[in-house]
Parts: C-alpha cells; sequence; structure tokens
C-alpha cells in the first residue's frame, strides 16, 4: 500500500488531528474560541487556520506542480496572522512540522510498514520543504512590519512640517520652585 | 448600551465561569512590539502630571513613588464614590463570557487577558480584596488579589492594550462597559505617572499650542495654505478660507490630523472646496488657529485632563463670538464633545441652537451642546438638493465604509455616512453585517494605541477589521475603504498596507469634494490626490504620471 492512498484515506483524521495541535499552541481560553465555530468574521483566526491548512494539506499530497504553487497562499494566510501574534520565529512557523506528528500518530500502526518506507521520506522531505518556504514568508511579513514601523517613525517626524519649520515642540521645562 | 436581557436570554447565562482559570499565576511579560514607551518628564511637566521621570516599561525597576499603593487606592476609593457607574460595574459582572470573545485584540491575538471580562477582572480583582468583605476574607477563592507591584504591571500592559472602543459593552447583557473600566484603570495609573509617550507628548503639545503636534497658528495657516494651492492647480479656483475671524456665525474646529497627514489632507480640502461652495448661499464661517485640534488625547490620561484640553473649543467660540460651532471628521473627539462636554464646560449658553444656514434645518441632538459633526451637517444639504454633485468622478472608486467605534458606537452616526457616499459615488459595498454599525470591528489602533512601536498589537488588534475589508476587496473589487475618523485615516493605511494592500483609505469629504461642482471652476482632470479622473487617463500620460508618483511620495 502506498503512503499517499493511506494519507488520503484517513485525511479527515490527519487534518483535524493536526489543527487540533495547531491550536494546542495557542492558550486554553483563545483554543477554545478559535475552535468554535463563530463565522469566519467573528473568528477570522480560527476559520482562516482552519481553511488554509485543509488546503496545504491537499496541497501537499498532491505534490505536483500546481499543488506546490497554490501552496504559498495558503501558508502566507496564516503566517501573516502567527507573525503578529505571541510567538518567537521558530513557533510562528513550527507549526508545520506538527504534520509530521499528526500523521505518526493516526497512522501509528502503519508507518513502520517497510513498504511506505520510501514514501514517507519523501513526504516527509515535502513537508521540510514547506517548513523552510514557511520561513521565507515569515520574514516577508516581519519586514513588513518594521517597515511600516519605520513609515510610522517618519510620519512622526512629518517631513514638511519639520522641513519648513512650522512646529514647536514643547521645550525642556523646568518649573520654577 | 445593551437593552436589559429579557428572561429568556438570561437563562442562557451560565454563572459558572467557564474560563478564568489560572489567569492570576500568569505572569505579565511587557513586551516590545505589544507595550508603548513611556511619557517623557517634560511632557509630564508641563501639564502638572505626577512623578515625571525618565522610565522605561521594559527596565525592571519603573521608578515609582514610595507610597504608590495607598495613591492608587485612595485613588481608586475616590473614584468608586464618585462614578456610580464603576461601582455597579465592579459589582454586577456575573461572568457569563457573553464579552469574552468580542474584543477585537482577543480575536486578532488569543491572549486570554484581552478578554474584556478578564481586562476588567484586573481592577475588579484588586477591588473585591480592598472593599469587599468575601474578597478580604477569602482571597483567591472570592476572585481577590492584593495590589502588588506585578499587578499594577499587569494593569498597565493591559490597560494600554484597550482601544476603549466599547464593543464589548455591545454584547454584555448588563450593559456593562470595559471601556470606562479601562478609562478609569489609565486614570489611576497616571496619578503615579505610568502613561504612553504617544499619548502624554499630543497632550503637552496640544495643551502649550493647540494641537497634538505642536504646529504653530502661522504655520496652521501655511499648512492650509499649500491646500489652496493644490485646489487651485485642481479646479482653476483660489478659495480664501477665513481664520479667527471674529463674528463669524459659525467656528469649524477639526483635528489637526486632517491638516498635517494624509489622506487626512485631501479630507480638509474637501471642508474647504464644501465651505467656498455654500459661502454664496450663506454659510459664514471661520477656521480658528487657537482652537485647533478637535482630538482629545486628554481624555486617554484622564477625565480632568480630557476637560482641560476641551475646555478651548467653547472659549475660542466664547472669544470670536460665533453662534455655534461645526466640527470635522473625527472619532474620540466626538465621544468627548457628545458626552462630556456639556458637563466638563458646558452649559454653553452663550452660543444658540445649531440651524443650517442653507437648509434651515434645526440640529435638535446638538440642542444642548451646540456643536454639529459636519457628516449631518452635509447628509442635510444633500438631502435638501443643495448640492451640485458629479458622482461619477468617483467611478474609479470601489467604497466600502469603516464605522469608526465612537461616532458609530457613541453617537448613532450609523446612516449619514452612507447617505453622503451613496450620493458622491456609485460603487458602495457594505461588509458583513457582524462587521459594521454598531458592532463595527476597531481599526486596532484607538484610544492613543496609534504608536509606532506597538506595531504587531495595531496589527493583530486590526485584524478582524481587515478581514471583512479582505472580503469585500476580494468579492467586489473593493479598493477604497471610507471613514469619518482622524485616527482611522491614520491608522487604516498601515492596516492595509498589511492585510490587504489593495484597498486605500479615505475621508468621506474627500468624496464629496470630488464629485462637488463649483461654481466656475476648470474641467478638472484629477481627483484631490492629484490623480486622474476616470476617462481622463489617457489625458497627458506623462503629467498624469508624474503627477501620481508625486501624490504617493
Ligand atoms: S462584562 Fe457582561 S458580558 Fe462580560 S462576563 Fe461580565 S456580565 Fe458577562
Ligand atoms: S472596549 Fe474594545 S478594546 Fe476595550 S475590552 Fe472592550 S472590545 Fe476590547
Amino acid at each position: 500500500m502506498k503512503l499517499e492512498t493511506l494519507l488520503l484515506e484517513k485525511r479527515s483524521n490527519i487534518v483535524t488531528h493536526w489543527l487540533d495541535l495547531i491550536f494546542e499552541t495557542y492558550p486554553p481560553d483563545a483554543q477554545r474560541f478559535f475552535k468554535s465555530r463563530a463565522d469566519r468574521f467573528d473568528n477570522p483566526v480560527g476559520r482562516t487556520i482552519t481553511e488554509e491548512t485543509e488546503k496545504l494539506f491537499d496541497q501537499l499530497l498532491r505534490g505536483d506542480e500546481a499543488g506546490l504553487e497554490n501552496i504559498s497562499p495558503a501558508l502566507e494566510n496564516i503566517i501573516r496572522i502567527r507573525a503578529t501574534q505571541d510567538f518567537t520565529p521558530s513557533q510562528a512557523i513550527g507549526f508545520i512540522f506538527l504534520l509530521k506528528r499528526s500523521i505518526r500518530e493516526v497512522l501509528k500502526k502503519e508507518m513502520d510498514h517497510k513498504d511506505i518506507l520510501e514514501d514517507r521520506l519523501r513526504f516527509e522531505s515535502r513537508i521540510d520543504d514547506l517548513a523552510l518556504t514557511a520561513f521565507d514568508i515569515y520574514m516577508k511579513y516581519r519586514e513588513k512590519l518594521y517597515e511600516i514601523k519605520a513609515d510610522q517613525a517618519k510620519k512622526q517626524v512629518s517631513g514638511l512640517l519639520r522641513q519648513k519649520g512650522l512646529i514647536c515642540e514643547v521645550p525642556e521645562w523646568r518649573p520654577i520652585s | 448600551m445593551a437593552d436589559v436581557p429579557k428572561p429568556k436570554e438570561l437563562v442562557k447565562i451560565r454563572h459558572s465561569p467557564p474560563f478564568l482559570t489560572g489567569w492570576m499565576n500568569t505572569p505579565t511579560e511587557i513586551k516590545q512590539g505589544i507595550a508603548c514607551y513611556a511619557g517623557k518628564p517634560k511632557n509630564l511637566e508641563y501639564v502638572g502630571l505626577p512623578n515625571p521621570r525618565e522610565w522605561s516599561p521594559f527596565d525592571a525597576d519603573w521608578k515609582l513613588p514610595p507610597n504608590w499603593k495607598k495613591i492608587i487606592l485612595d485613588g481608586l476609593r475616590e473614584r468608586l464614590e464618585k462614578f456610580r457607574s464603576l461601582k455597579i460595574f465592579m459589582d454586577i459582572c456575573v461572568r457569563c463570557g457573553a464579552c469574552a470573545d468580542k474584543c477585537h485584540f482577543f480575536i486578532g491575538g488569543g491572549d486570554p487577558k484581552n478578554m474584556p471580562v478578564l481586562r476588567a477582572e484586573l481592577l475588579r480583582s484588586v477591588y473585591r480584596k480592598e472593599y469587599t468583605t468575601a474578597g478580604k476574607i477569602m482571597g483567591a477563592f472570592a476572585g481577590a488579589r492584593e495590589l502588588t507591584e506585578d499587578v499594577l504591571k499587569e494593569w498597565w500592559s493591559y490597560f494600554f492594550q484597550c482601544t476603549e472602543c466599547r464593543r464589548c459593552s455591545v454584547f454584555c447583557p448588563y450593559g456593562i462597559d470595559t471601556a470606562e473600566i479601562t478609562i478609569i484603570g489609565r486614570e489611576l495609573l497616571n496619578l503615579i505617572g505610568l502613561n504612553t509617550d504617544w499619548i502624554s507628548a499630543p497632550v503637552a503639545n496640544c495643551y502649550r499650542t493647540g494641537n497634538h503636534l505642536g504646529i504653530q497658528p502661522h504655520a496652521y495657516k501655511d499648512m492650509i495654505d499649500f491646500f489652496l494651492d493644490d485646489i487651485e492647480d485642481i479646479t482653476g479656483i483660489r478659495l480664501e478660507p477665513s481664520f479667527n475671524r471674529k463674528g463669524a456665525e459659525i467656528l469649524f474646529i477639526t483635528p489637526s490630523g486632517d491638516v498635517f497627514a494624509d489622506p487626512g489632507t485631501y479630507t480638509c480640502m474637501g471642508y474647504l472646496m464644501l465651505f467656498h461652495y455654500l459661502e454664496s448661499m450663506g454659510l459664514d464661517i471661520t477656521w480658528s488657529t487657537y482652537a485647533s485640534e478637535g482630538g482629545n488625547f486628554g481624555y486617554f490620561t484622564s477625565h480632568e485632563m480630557a476637560k482641560r484640553l476641551n475646555a478651548k473649543m467653547y472659549a475660542e467660540a466664547k472669544r470670536l463670538g460665533v453662534r455655534w460651532i461645526l466640527g470635522g471628521e473625527c472619532g474620540h473627539m466626538w465621544r468627548v464633545v457628545n458626552q462630556y462636554m456639556d458637563t466638563f464646560n458646558g452649559p454653553a449658553d452663550f452660543l444658540e441652537e445649531p440651524v443650517s444656514p442653507i437648509t434651515g434645518t434645526k440640529f435638535e441632538n446638538a440642542k444642548s451642546t451646540k456643536m454639529v459633526h459636519i457628516i449631518e451637517f452635509t447628509a442635510d444639504l444633500i438631502k435638501n438638493n443643495k448640492l451640485k454633485l458629479d458622482p461619477s468622478r468617483n467611478d474609479n472608486l470601489k467604497i466600502t465604509f469603516h464605522d469608526s467605534c465612537n461616532p458609530a458606537r457613541g453617537m448613532g452616526l450609523l446612516d449619514e455616512p452612507r447617505y453622503v457616499i451613496q450620493n458622491t459615488c456609485k460603487y458602495f459595498y457594505e461588509m458583513p453585517e457582524n462587521t459594521i454599525r454598531e458592532q463595527t470591528f476597531c481599526c486596532g489602533s484607538g484610544a492613543g494605541l496609534n504608536a509606532g512601536e506597538d506595531m504587531e498589537l495595531r496589527m493583530r488588534g486590526g485584524m478582524p477589521r481587515a478581514n471583512a475589508v479582505k472580503y469585500v476587496h476580494e468579492k467586489y473589487d473593493v479598493n477604497m475603504l471610507a471613514t469619518i475618523c482622524a485616527i482611522d485615516r491614520a491608522v487604516l493605511p498601515d492596516l492595509m498596507k498589511y492585510w490587504v494592500p489593495e484597498v486605500d483609505v479615505t475621508g468621506v469629504h474627500e468624496l464629496v469634494a470630488n464629485a462637488l461642482i463649483l461654481e466656475g471652476e476648470k474641467k478638472r482632470t484629477t481627483d484631490l490626490r492629484g490623480e486622474p479622473l476616470p476617462g481622463m487617463e489617457d489625458m497627458d500620460e506623462e503629467e498624469g504620471a508624474e503627477q501620481t508618483e508625486g501624490a504617493e511620495a
């Protein structure tokens, strides 16, 4: 039996478990909320992660050119969110590797079968590639954050006004004691 | 405020807390990207705020006064007596959790202490310990805890992670307004010099010069002169607004952001053009270089500071001898005007009940404050057919409207902006209903959180808003987000850059002025931003390109 067939058969279990593991990276109250059925506007983080993770899995499974091309938008939509949340860089993108764990746990029995060993290595290296892409995307959004921050600093300086000497800030000032 | 819960709804309320476990033991980390910088001593000294000193929230030592605890507890006691609402809010929360998932900071970030109920618990736990018998005896079992330095740091962190937007209060069956708890929390913190630079600097500038940036009167006028040059280029008409003119009928006050920051500047050009249009019809209006700020960052400091900064509006109206005040597109400015100004600095019986000189409409809702929001004023003009408009000039815009928290939830300005947009633009698309009107999602940067250093906080807090914009962008190709708040105009462009870069931000009066046909104007080829009007794209390729570049720079 091929690994791909197994993954397809157990798709729903694997994805659900992967999602559970991803949501476990959040505090319990947040987990409960993100996993709730509130709609995509009331619960945008939860719904986005859920939908995009499903897409990620399917595209990873396809493994062809088109699948890989479509991976980026799904990955971006998740990472763009996590890049603004309380995570270190490794935590922010580490959710990718949780797929390995999900597969291992769901396909516990089948996993060690020597017939699928090669498939398994191939699939896992696809996950590793995904993690590398994730890292690039994470950096892209962190840079974007800093860019916006820097622009904000420029706005604070308010070039035109300062240049023309139009601003008068509060001076160093001491009350007469 | 939410309605009183119906019996059926009350049954649905679970009286056992479904969450709130272990939060008291979760230590607070003051993080870069989330926390704002501390206020500078010179700015505190200038307005007489306590404990001015160099300090940083990222250091362990916050340089508190030795008797800080007494100051806070005395301050809390005083406020419990003074504000009945605070006492009630402290006592009646049943921790049902209806508000828990309604705060944009929790929705976008997932930090449980940003659930409104928990934000309020930060203060409530200390209140229980100090002022309730159960709390005194049973301590943590009754949800009570001692006020320690760590608790204080937690207060500072989370009261400056609340935009005072009041979305949570809409969903609370008891109408508990966590924004008011935040307001009091910040007021207490300010008693011992715990504040943020992005709030205290504007407060000091506003107190000294009259506006957040410290633009002096001549500079304020110079900026407006630059706008007049631009308007002349676009329309061929030189406008002649008046400043500080005694005896004018109406005084116009707008947030200073409209004068110094894009894209607010285009909205400001919009006001100027509208006033010019109405002049021949009898509008007699003046700008003020003294009351040159509508916004009020004092409101993010303490009630007292809000009152002091607000006072200049009536003072200037009195000095100039006007009959009433017209106010520009702003958010929290209107919360202060609408809910506090009358008791802060009123009654303004030297002013008259506002009447539109063009339509004769009496603005009865402003009977007491004598101050009218320009969006109502303009909606009334359109309703009475007083404006000649060519909406096709806005045909390259597909607009959606962001209800700013304060005008929407604070004063019910829901339909007027939509009415104005729909009469000046052809393409208008609403965001989903659970994200607009009373339920609108905050920009994530209000109440003084629009600094640069807390960008992660702003981006995650604005995520639910941006998510709804993204939806209408993908579905209807929306490319412009309209709003009637100066803070929004300053912060939403950043939010869009991160989440939906295809969408830009505009004030509503920019749209009005684009559509407005001025008497004797030349054929317009560009909009107020210098970008080609629909159908004019090939007029002069080179010139058009140059202008677009100029607008972006
Ligand atoms: S503030 Fe209101 S909605 Fe929130 S937990 Fe308390 S009672 Fe429930
Ligand atoms: S007022 Fe707004 S920001 Fe503050 S807790 Fe409520 S929903 Fe959150």
